[in-house]
């Protein structure tokens, strides 16, 4: 296990790369998820007007 | 099979069929990379002369690809846009712009820890690196003009412009190599004649770019739902959507 980190040497450049590239990956999947999200609550608000306190914001998480 | 790809031409009808195929081709991404990350890092042998390093070459050529290929798609929409002046068609333009920024990012980090070792720099102002690095800037460009202009469908058209005048360099980035004999190498894959590299390599690269290609159809089409949502809003067929989704 240690021997397949190591990456022959070439540890800091491997993980680097793999890294960067997964969070990257990551934080897009996250930010378009919230994006549309966000998109659908403004939409919600928009059309159901009783919605608009923000109690009632707070317990959107379990629709 | 007949499909009327015209009844996908309005948001209203390639609203739904947007998101079943983000989550179909979002699972297939996932899988492909999975298998993909195995043969890159594990099956796949070490190179002759760079050792582990090479593995880098897994990510670092499907996102470069990748990075050029959306841009193309980008400018045909946009064209499309301008064109026919058809609503969806600029929203698909308008997704597709984070991702080829993403992708051209990936390029050009893992790039700078690929020639970190085999060249003995993280940078140089070769043709091909510089040529990539515009290739963001331009992603990042339309990005912002569009956060720079308020009126949507005027967005739309300014973008479009830009994308289409970008076009160009897209072509030399895929020619840079042939063109300037600067740092970066030539193509070791090539449509015409054999690759120069081990089978498992190949394969490896080639999972990974079918994985990258499913990837960008799913985060797009996903995005490209969060567009007509924010965009429709006011058109009276939403409202039918809050209940699909609080039914979900």
């Amino acid at each position: 296990m240690s021997e397949f980190l190591a990456m022959g040497g070439y540890a800091w450049y491997v993980w680097m790369a793999y890294g960067g590239a997964a969070l990257a990956i990551a934080v897009e999947i996250a930010s378009v998820r919230a994006r549309r999200k966000r998109a659908f609550d403004e939409l919600r608000m928009s059309v159901e007007p009783t919605l608009r306190s923000p109690s009632m914001l707070g317990a959107r998480g379990d629709r | 099979m007949l499909i009327n790809w015209f009844r996908f031409s309005s948001p209203v009808s390639f609203y739904p069929v947007a998101g079943s195929w983000s989550y179909a081709f979002g699972a297939i991404a996932a899988l492909l990379a999975g298998a993909g990350l195995v043969v890159a890092l594990y099956i796949a042998p070490a190179d002759a002369t760079q050792g582990d390093a090479y593995r880098i070459i897994f990510i670092h050529v499907p996102a470069a690809w990748m990075a050029m290929l959306i841009y193309l798609v980008m400018a045909g929409w946009s064209a499309l846009a301008l064109g026919f002046n058809t609503r969806l068609s600029a929203m698909m333009a308008q997704a597709l712009a984070p991702t080829g920024a993403l992708m051209a990012a990936i390029a050009l980090w893992t790039g700078a820890f690929w020639g970190r070792p085999t060249w003995g720099t993280y940078w140089a102002w070769d043709a091909r690196m510089t040529s990539t690095l515009i290739l963001l800037f331009l992603y990042l460009g339309i990005i912002a003009l569009r956060a720079a202009i308020e009126d949507p469908r005027r967005a739309d058209r300014a973008c479009a412009l830009l994308a289409l005048v970008g076009a160009v360099n897209v072509p030399i980035i895929y020619f840079s190599v042939q063109w300037w004999n600067t740092l970066h190498q030539g193509s070791s894959i090539s449509l015409t004649g054999a690759p120069k590299m081990a089978m498992t390599m190949l394969a490896g690269i080639l999972i990974m770019t079918i994985a990258a290609w499913c990837y960008t159809i799913a985060v797009v089409l996903a995005r490209v739902q969060a567009i007509i949502v924010e965009r429709e809003r006011g058109a009276g067929w939403l409202e039918s959507l809050i209940d699909l989704r609080a039914a979900r």
